[in-house]
């Protein structure tokens, strides 16, 4: 579950990027955070992955807040979320399979277990058989399903995805998003901020609307 | 596995790779910090070669006592006796009649000894105590000048002790070297590992950002301070042993003439040992340092 009271984030010398921001999230919930470029979501991003601390307000992530999070137990969290980012973070020097180890080498899971692991991961987004290749030879699309694997190979609970499909095709758009509602169609919750919400088929999903850094709309 | 075991030969591996990644500049290194290792520790070994070569020259630390004219056979046995009683370390007689046939035999002396009305010359013991330090030196030399009969205890003294001051003031040298150069390696680990967390700050991001903790961002570059230090070390080794082998003949040729037979002593296995876990303590300090630092600012 994710939680978020009366939350305000301000950057030093800057305005403030969200104000009293309040919504909760229920495990398996599917939620497409939206609004204009600058609106905020990015910042929200942020704050659930403990990368920036809040100003006020709390956020709580499976009963955890955020805002009084010690240093020490901030990777502890991020091993249990799944982290899309809008730069999608790849290391371009490391090859397809390395580069979906890397969060499981950081749990010290065993070689052997963490490439099948790795190789389900990849097999989940479609990326079986390119385990070999290096990032730069994939396409935008592979390059953000190659982010995915490597969110979802610790089997987090959670995913948070920034502009995934941001410079992508409808096509490989499309792929992204589909692959997204299979993970909560096995439970994992999903929280993804887009500017736009696409239409999707299945079930109708929740949108959380931000306007200059204030909630002004929920919708289904 | 325990995962700890895992993390370690992880970033093992990861340190070696990173050693192996760039092999110019690794081998720059390990020369830098070889050489840096290097001449603390010769000074060392030429100190540990001095000290055991004035322990074997004879001569050195020696006490004579020179008997009164008039001692006889009883006074004779009599100070063998507190000798042995004082454990004053070996000792040999000679008798006056025996110095006097030893500077016979000296060219020249013949005829002036022949011209002697009597033999000048004292009975005499020299002793060569079991500890040589110079203060035992002395407190033995002043008791035996108060024994009955002793008319005049000669001790090198001076000599011994200026040389004591010297291998003194020798070892405070190394001892100095020592400290800078053991700076300078942890200043060069420091230095090593600042570039290497530089080069790699887009990947200690992601790391961060899929939840390493510090101490495994740091476990590699722990591991690449203390390998690349203890490597440091073994070469400082070789480089001591190639440099041994170019002039222990000399310096055993000069050690003949002199008449001193000693081996010189090169490193030990177990100080090959120690130079290679001193590089690597010391590595390990620079690598820690830079990276408690450095991995801070990338925040
Ligand atoms: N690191 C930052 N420092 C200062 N201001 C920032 C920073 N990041 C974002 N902002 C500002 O906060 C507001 C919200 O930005 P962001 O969360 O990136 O919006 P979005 O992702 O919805 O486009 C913007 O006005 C932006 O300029
Ligand atoms: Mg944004």
């Amino acid at each position: 579950m994710i939680a978020a009271s009366e939350l305000t984030k301000r950057y030093p010398g800057g305005r403030e990027a969200l104000r009293n921001v309040s919504f909760t999230i229920t495990a398996g919930e599917m939620v497409f955070l939206t609004g204009h470029s600058g609106a905020g979501k990015s910042t929200l991003f942020r704050l659930l992955a403990a990368i920036e601390r809040p100003t006020t307000g709390a956020i709580l992530i499976n009963g955890q807040n955020l805002a009084s999070l010690r240093r020490p137990a901030i990777p502890y969290l991020r091993r249990k979320l799944g982290l899309i980012f809008q730069d999608r973070k790849l290391l371009f020097d490391r090859s397809v399979l390395d580069n979906v180890l890397l969060p499981l080498a950081i749990v010290g899971l065993p070689r052997k277990e963490a490439e099948h692991r790795a190789q389900a991961a990849l097999a989940k987004v479609g990326l079986t058989g390119r385990d070999q290749t290096l990032p730069i030879a994939l396409s935008g699309g592979e390059q953000q399903r190659l982010a995915i694997a490597r969110a979802v190979v610790n089997r987090p609970a959670i995913l948070l995805a920034d502009e995934p499909t941001a410079n992508l095709d409808t096509a490989s758009a499309g792929e992204i998003l589909a692959i997204f509602r299979a993970f909560q169609q096995v439970g994992v919750t999903v929280l993804i901020a887009m500017h736009e919400v696409p239409s999707l088929a299945g079930p109708p999903v929740r949108v959380l609307r931000l306007e200059h850094g204030e909630l002004c709309s929920e919708s289904k | 596995m325990k995962a700890s075991v895992i993390h370690h030969l992880a970033a093992l591996r990861e340190a070696c790779r990173r050693l192996l990644a760039a092999p110019l500049n690794c081998v720059l290194s390990l020369l830098v910090i070889g050489i840096a290792l290097t001449l603390p520790s010769a000074g060392w070994l030429a100190l540990e070669n001095l000290r055991q070569a004035t322990g074997n020259a004879s001569g050195v630390q020696q006490i004579s006592l020179y008997l009164a004219l008039d001692a006889g056979q009883r006074e004779i046995a009599e100070i063998e006796t507190r000798l042995r009683e004082a454990g004053a370390g070996r000792w040999r007689f000679v008798s006056r009649a025996e110095a006097l046939k030893h500077l016979q035999a000296s060219e020249g002396m013949a005829e002036i000894i022949a011209s002697l009305p009597s033999n000048p010359l004292p009975d005499a013991f020299v002793v060569t105590p079991g500890d040589s330090r110079p203060a035992v030196l002395e407190s033995l030399a002043a008791s035996f000048a108060g024994w009955p009969k002793v008319a005049h205890v000669q001790l090198d003294s001076a000599w011994v002790q200026r040389f004591d001051a010297l291998l003194r003031l020798g070892k405070r040298l190394v001892g100095l070297l020592a400290v800078l150069f053991a700076g300078a390696l942890v200043t060069i680990t420091f230095t090593t590992i600042r570039l290497q967390i530089l080069a790699q700050a887009a990947e200690i991001e992601v790391a961060k950002l899929v939840g390493a903790t510090d101490a495994w961002i740091q476990r590699p570059l722990l591991h690449f301070g203390v390998l690349q230090g203890a490597l440091g070390g073994l070469v400082a080794a070789l480089l001591v042993t190639l440099g041994f082998h170019l002039l222990s003949p000399p310096v055993g040729e000069l050690a003949r003439l002199y008449g001193a037979d000693f081996v010189l002593r090169s490193l030990s296995g177990l100080d090959v040992a120690v130079l290679a876990g001193v590089g690597g303590v010391l590595g390990w300090v620079g690598a820690r340092l830079s990276a408690r630092l450095h991995l801070r600012h990338l925040e």
